[in-house]
């Protein structure tokens, strides 16, 4: 069997000490889980080693951790796929604590003081339609598979562990808390839409805290793609609800497709003003709102100038794409918007087709779906 | 010193299910679990909850098909009830939000399952033991003002009242090793079973009898201790496949190709019950008929199940396949065997729940034994047996809570179990370390207390359980400290299964006969003349097993033969 070698975050609260690292190594097939080297080291050389796992099989969600800096779960991340990101090319696993979360012990963090605080900022229970009915609600079957995309979170931190926006914002509600909002707001059940869309779209670390990084979808040991969850829920918010939040946020996602459809790519100078006045050609640079942001963004504008990172031409003449380029981002445009419902991708029902083939099924979106 | 109406011990389906049924009844509530509510193990159910929800069904049915399946050992009034209650409350859940998979005209759909006259199986995909623990998650936090939390704290006795009644328990902070006396007018034992006795199982690791054995040391009875099920298709590293890969249509082949249920179940195929089907591939594996490399497994074959529904019904067992065995189930069988996954028996409780001669302690879950498993579980039963019961424990015990005083047990109560634990942590090494005898343990047990069992083997089993049981009091550990000492619990826990484990096996010499999951290749035949019985053991001054016997009781059914 392989040898390889397991390099471990240690921290003790009650020495005082600073966090270190132990080393050990053990024999594993490639297949055999992280969690089952851990184990191995625990039982074999030292049980104080502090770490959280029960099931071992990627359902009950204790043991996130980051191995060779990738956040996931030790037992269904094999040895053999984890020293594909060893530092040194070696068979040297890394393993530390999740991030953003404070560390009590070893590779135990406390999930009570970040992640469990902030699912409970989007009310994590059903809201339900009434009156109740006798037997069961009658809902579209494609919602309940839809919503159990979400549904199928465990909980177990690997997204908050790397989220960029959390890490500039800590008070950013998160991608797995959204995700369990979107759990609610995709279920036709519920009677809240509105106010919870409401709510997270105008909370100032809600919704539109994100940066789109994709790093949660990427840590995501069950598929939730917390992002694409969050993305749907602007989508609902801005475009069946109406909302226009406090946060721009709305219509700073709205700049962004109005100036790629006439540009064909994006005119940078434009969006601020759009962003924060209004969606239109003058109506947004003349909008106290928009003086504001400039006024305050001088500074930085003025640095970016001398640093040449911008020049006035740009800012009075924005870049345009080749006639024939601009044509083809046109017409992804005229695709999606011709489309009687909007389309939404969705892991539970984008299915395989009989032979086995993936097909690129989608799924439409919950709200087409009861329409 | 916390002090309740009703502290409930675990925090899986039956501890949160109880908790929600005695906060509505208007009692205060703790609920107090060794890990986070959401990993307790049954998270882990996979396939459905049973009910006869449909108006074609009848719960007389569910119960004729439940009474069967435990091979007329299971209580059929308890039996009774269980069926009686699962429409209304599998209604419940739904209506708290639990995301069941529904047809075309967008009501609730059921699948077919082992054992089951009819497809009443209601799911959520295969995460249908995941979605409902959330769900009643979101509950607990919705009514946290009557229910208080104790997150990662470890029970490490219960308290037995002077007058004989329970009192609460005492219970350690994992995190800052502080204890307390948690008073309780009513407690509910929901801490889940007991797989980590044995080695491969399904169960989680922190499935080790913990609830069993602290009822156990106060008096209680533990019954059909010997009722262990092997799930007939689980990984060749122990991790299950549901059930609901058969119920969607899988099959079973042997090594020579043959789709071999036939010769067993020649109605019911790869959907009878779970004993039958264990030991048909238990039987094959013996008689050189396995497939794989050692001829140790059993091909489950999924690609006959269209791709589509394999994606939308079974998406966790897709997952399973690619990584921990490295198989595309959709495209080509997954090898696997039969493995430790259940335990019919436990604390012997009434059908509210009630400990006989404990007043005031209550169980519900897999830690209990109500029965209406008897001698086999069918599938999808289980979850219905934690919140049924979950639910008339709470009750029961809220109600019991008005009529009763607070007890107030002295805070020097707390001394004794902090001096224990305190002793093992200061202890000098000597000897082998908690997990070389657990693993001793493990494998032994699956050695000679598995599908098939003997005289010769059992009583050697007997031999080394009653060895690891004294070796287990001064195992070695390493942690030295207070915050999260998890080498500490995992000392207590290895007491607890060892003394768990030791009625296990005193419950299969006893029962010379092969009935439900009990199966002695000395006894083959069921005996109803003799063993139409339960088996209870309780402990005596000196902790020592006493077997005792109790009645089953019958109401509309009597045995027959039983055959799928």
């Amino acid at each position: 069997m392989p040898e390889y070698t397991l390099r471990i975050r240690r921290y003790n609260p009650e020495t005082g000490e600073a966090p270190y690292w132990d080393q050990y190594t053990v024999e594993l097939e490639p297949h055999e889980a992280v969690l089952t080297g851990i184990l191995a080291v625990k039982n074999r050389f030292d049980g104080s080693l502090g770490v959280r796992c029960s099931c071992r099989s990627a359902i009950c969600g204790s043991c996130g951790m980051r191995i060779n800096g990738q956040p996931g779960l030790a037992c269904n991340t094999q040895v053999g796929d984890a020293i594909k990101k060893s530092k040194d090319g070696t068979n040297l696993i890394e393993i530390e604590p999740m991030g953003n979360m404070p560390v009590i012990k070893d590779l135990i963090v406390d999930m009570d003081a970040v992640h469990w605080k902030k699912v409970g900022r989007v009310t994590p229970w059903l809201l339900a339609k009434q009156p109740v009915p006798e037997r069961e609600y009658i809902v579209p079957r494609e919602s309940m598979v839809d919503v159990t995309q979400t549904m199928a979170c465990i909980q177990c931190g690997s997204c908050v562990s790397d989220c960029l926006a959390m890490e500039a914002d800590p008070e950013f509600i998160g991608p797995a808390a959204l995700a369990k909002a979107y759990r609610f707001i995709g279920d036709p059940r519920d009677a809240q839409h509105q106010q919870r869309l409401d709510d997270l779209a105008n909370d100032k670390h809600g919704l539109y805290t994100c940066t789109h990084c994709f790093k949660c979808i990427d840590a995501c040991p069950k598929d939730v793609a917390p992002m694409s969850q969050i993305m749907r829920l602007r989508r609902l918010a801005g475009q069946d609800h109406h909302i226009e939040d406090v946060n721009n946020g709305e219509r700073h996602e709205q700049a962004f497709v109005v100036l790629i459809k006439k540009y064909g790519i994006l005119a940078e100078a434009d969006v601020v003003p759009r962003s924060y006045g209004g969606n239109g050609i003058t109506a947004g640079k003349l909008a106290p709102a928009t003086m504001q942001q400039v006024v305050s963004s001088l500074p930085f504008m003025g640095k970016a100038l001398l640093r040449g990172k911008m020049k006035v031409k740009d800012v009075l003449i924005p870049h345009r794409l080749e006639k024939s380029d601009l044509a083809e981002v046109r017409a992804i445009y005229d695709t999606v918007l011709g489309r009687e419902k909007r389309l939404e991708l969705n892991l539970y029902i984008t299915g395989y087709d009989e032979d086995g083939e993936p097909t690129t099924e989608l799924a439409s979106d919950k709200e087409g779906a009861t329409a | 010193m916390p002090s309740h109406d009703v502290l409930i011990i675990g925090a899986g389906l039956a501890g949160q299910r109880a908790a929600l049924e005695a906060a509505r009844a208007g009692a205060s509530v703790a609920i107090l679990s060794k890990v986070h509510p959401v990993r307790s193990h049954s998270v882990a159910a996979a396939g459905g909850i049973n009910g006869a929800v449909k108006v074609t069904d009848s719960w007389e049915s569910h119960a004729y098909d439940t009474v069967k399946g435990s091979d007329f050992l299971g209580d059929q009034d308890a039996i009774e009830v269980m069926c009686r209650e699962a429409p209304a409350e599998i209604l419940h859940l739904e209506h708290l939000g639990v995301t069941f998979h529904r047809n075309a005209d967008g009501q609730m759909d059921a699948r077919a399952f082992g054992g089951a006259s009819e497809k009443r199986t209601f799911y959520v995909a295969d995460i249908t033991g995941q979605a409902i623990l959330h769900v009643l998650y979101e509950q607990l936090m919705k009514h946290s003002e009557q229910i208080d939390r104790y997150e990662e704290w470890f029970t490490t006795s219960l308290i037995l009242n002077e007058d004989g009644s329970c009192g609460g328990c005492i219970a350690r902070d994992i995190r800052t090793g502080r204890m307390e006396v948690f008073n309780a007018k009513s407690t509910i034992l929901a801490s889940g079973g007991a797989g980590q006795i044995f080695k491969p199982t399904t169960n989680a690791l922190i499935c080790t009898a913990d609830g069993m054995a602290q009822a156990y040391d106060i008096g209680a009875q533990l019954m059909d201790m010997e009722m262990i099920q092997y799930h007939p298709t689980c990984m060749m590293n122990g991790f299950l496949i549901t059930e609901g890969a058969r119920g969607e249509g899988a099959h079973l082949i042997n090594g020579e190709g043959e789709r071999f249920m036939g010769k067993y179940a020649p109605n019911k195929f790869e959907l009878a019950s779970r004993d039958v089907v264990s030991r048909a591939e238990q039987t094959e594996i013996n008689e050189g008929r396995g497939a794989g490399p050692d001829k140790a497994g059993i091909y489950l074959d999924v690609t006959v199940v269209p791709t589509k529904r394999i994606h939308e019904a079974l998406r966790e067992i897709v997952n399973l396949g690619k990584d921990f065995a490295g198989v595309d189930i959709t495209k080509e069988p997954i090898l696997i065997r039969p493995g430790q996954h259940y335990i019919m028996g436990g604390v012997r409780t009434n059908v509210d729940g009630e400990v006989p001669n404990l007043p005031g302690l209550y169980a519900a879950g897999e830690v209990a034994c109500v029965s209406v498993h008897g001698g086999n579980r069918l599938g999808a039963n289980s979850l219905l047996d934690t919140l049924i019961f979950g639910k008339r424990s709470g009750a029961h015990a809220a109600a019991r809570a008005s009529d009763v005083t607070m007890p107030s047990a002295p805070t020097s109560r707390i001394e004794v179990d902090a001096k224990k634990l305190a002793k093992i942590i200061s202890r000098e090494r000597t000897g082998r370390r908690v997990s070389e005898i657990k693993d001793e343990l493990g494998t032994t047990m699956n050695q000679n207390c598995a599908v098939y069992r003997t005289q010769e083997g059992l009583e050697k089993q007997l031999d080394i359980v009653q060895r690891l049981k004294e070796e287990a009091k001064t195992a070695a550990i390493d942690d030295k400290g207070t915050v999260f000492n998890q080498d500490v619990l995992g000392h207590v826990e290895l007491e607890y299964m060892t003394k768990v484990a030791e009625t296990i096996v005193i419950g299969a010499l006893e029962r010379k006969e092969s009935r439900g999951a009990q199966a002695r290749a000395d006894f083959p035949d069921r005996n109803d003349a003799d063993y139409l019985k339960h088996y209870t053991i309780t402990g005596d001054a000196e902790g020592q097993p006493v077997l005792g016997e109790a009645p089953i009781t019958f109401t509309k059914w009597e045995p027959e033969v039983r055959s799928y």
